[in-house]
């Protein structure tokens, strides 16, 4: 029967190894290579990232193209929401939806992009967006009221087919 | 030339090395970043002035504006000596280099160096070693386990780097049969560079190097990842730049130093035989040593970037079980080399 203590370790060193010299012109060849590689820096406020549809941006509500919200308020959002980051008041209209959200308020501060409210919504009427860029000064300004949530259909069609073929 | 001319010339050599010193060191920062963001795939820092040239600039303004943080364990005459030690240190070891041969302007002949001292080589290597002080000091005094570990490490590294750095210094000597840098880049003429006829001396004197300028991978004092910063966690501001700048000084000096000592100084191979003029012919030679100190400073840059870093232990074996050796191996293979070909 062969013994453990004959086997050559994984971690024993050959003797080219051990004068370190050609391992380390080795290392240095492969810097040298990756120096003239190109480069995988985008540049950011110059060139913008252009993020897939799966992509989970700030959440925005769709627009119709009759300027009309879809979301008829029926707080779902709301209550699915882990970090409690969505108030809607909702109120009633003469249309033929009848319910609309009188006030929709994020704070930004709190949403967490977990994607949730997308997810719960019976309406394809809330989505995150591709926009990654929040960035605000104080604390008012983080909670998004329905006039900065408002995206037309058509800049949002990218993430409802994605929507309905992975959903 | 009069004692007056003399001094004269020493002032304008001594203020054009140190102002010449201090632009490449914040340049030696600049292509620190610009190297490490390369050899990542990265473009480096590039937004200030042109492709980032006024990087350094901003980051020097940067550590100016901070404040001044003095632990209250430290003791604080130690604390403020330290950074000073390290930079007068790292300025005033460049004085015995030369640069560049004899430079013939009109009657005055001017050596290309602002000391030409019999003793040049031993005057490097005993302020180069002067440099752990400001290093061991300055873990001391912070009052700070992390500084003070590193302290430790640094006076460690340097007793066992020392003597290969010594033993490797005595080959070259042997050859030139003085300690006069000049004496040494004379006595390397054509390509009888030492780094050719002592390989071996010239691998151990540069690992040496790099454990004398505490550069990975032999940054054991600083050590981020285990010493949070080593020796200077404790210090910021301007105390901070102070050895930011000695460790780049210090770079500096050691590759201006092996240049000198194994790469044939200032010489460009027969270029005597060219004919050319005499001052373009000061003018290519100082350009030669400038080119080949870039390249050893590309050199120092890029292994930083390479290779990890070596473990406390493991320096030690390298230092005690194979450098010393190898470079008492590279002593008797020069006498036996003067011995047999009498070079």
């Amino acid at each position: 029967m062969e013994t453990n203590t004959k086997r050559r370790r994984i971690k024993d060193l050959s003797f080219w190894e051990k004068i370190y010299i050609p391992e380390i012109v080795k290392g240095l060849s492969l810097t040298l290579r990756t120096m003239f590689k190109p480069k995988f820096t985008m540049e950011y406020p110059e060139v913008k990232f252009d993020p897939p549809a799966s992509y989970r941006g700030r959440p925005v509500l769709v627009q119709e193209d009759n300027g009309v919200e879809r979301c008829v308020a029926c707080g779902l959002c709301a209550r699915v929401c882990p970090a409690l980051a969505i108030e809607i008041q909702e109120a009633e209209t003469n249309l033929e939806k009848e319910r609309y959200p009188e006030k929709f308020e994020i704070n930004m501060l709190r949403c967490i992009f977990c994607g949730f409210c997308e997810e719960v919504c019976p309406e394809e009427a809330i989505v995150m967006s591709k926009d990654y860029e929040l960035a605000f000064t104080n604390r008012e300004d983080a909670i998004y009221g329905k006039d900065k949530l408002l995206v037309p259909v058509k800049k949002l069609q990218d993430r409802i087919d994605f929507l309905r073929q992975y959903k | 030339m009069s004692l007056l001319e003399i001094i004269i010339f020493a002032l304008i050599k001594i203020v054009l090395i140190v102002g010449v010193m201090l632009v490449s060191v914040a340049y030696m920062v600049y292509f620190e970043r610009k190297v490490s963001a390369w050899a990542q795939n990265r473009i480096g820092p590039n937004r200030v002035g042109w492709k980032g040239t006024l990087q350094p600039f901003a980051d020097l303004f940067k550590l100016v504006l901070k404040e001044d943080i003095v632990p209250d364990n430290a003791d604080r005459k130690i604390h403020t000596l330290a950074p000073v030690i390290a930079l007068l240190v790292a300025l005033s070891t460049y004085a015995v280099i030369p640069f560049g041969p004899e430079l013939k302007l009109g009657s005055y002949n001017i050596p290309l160096l602002v000391a030409d001292v019999n003793i040049g080589v031993l005057f490097i290597l005993a302020l180069t070693s002067l440099g752990v002080y400001a290093i061991t000091l300055a873990g001391w005094s912070s009052g700070s386990k992390y500084s003070l570990l590193g302290g430790i490490r640094s006076s460690a590294q340097m007793i066992s780097y020392e003597v290969s750095m010594g033993f490797s210094v005595a080959g070259v000597l042997l050859l030139s049969e003085s300690l006069r840098p000049m004496a040494i880049v004379e006595s390397q003429y054509g390509w009888m560079w030492n780094a050719f006829i002592q390989p071996i001396g010239f691998i151990t004197f540069l690992v040496s190097a790099f454990a004398e300028t505490n550069r990975l991978p032999f940054d054991l004092p600083e050590a981020e990842p285990e010493l949070v910063g080593g020796f200077h966690t404790e210090y910021s501001s301007m105390k901070f730049a102070g050895f930011f700048l000695a460790e780049y000084a210090n770079m500096i000096i050691a590759s201006a130093f092996i240049v000198t000592l194994y790469l044939g100084g200032w010489q460009i191979p027969y270029i005597q035989e060219l004919g050319l003029s005499p001052i373009l012919e000061t003018v290519l030679c100082f350009g030669a040593f400038l080119f080949k100190m870039a390249l050893l400073l590309f050199f120092f840059l890029w292994v930083r970037w390479s290779l990890p870093r070596f473990r406390y232990d493991q320096l030690m074996n390298l230092g005690w079980k194979v450098m010393f050796p190898l470079s008492l191996i590279n002593i008797v293979w020069v006498a036996i080399l003067i011995m047999i070909f009498g070079l």
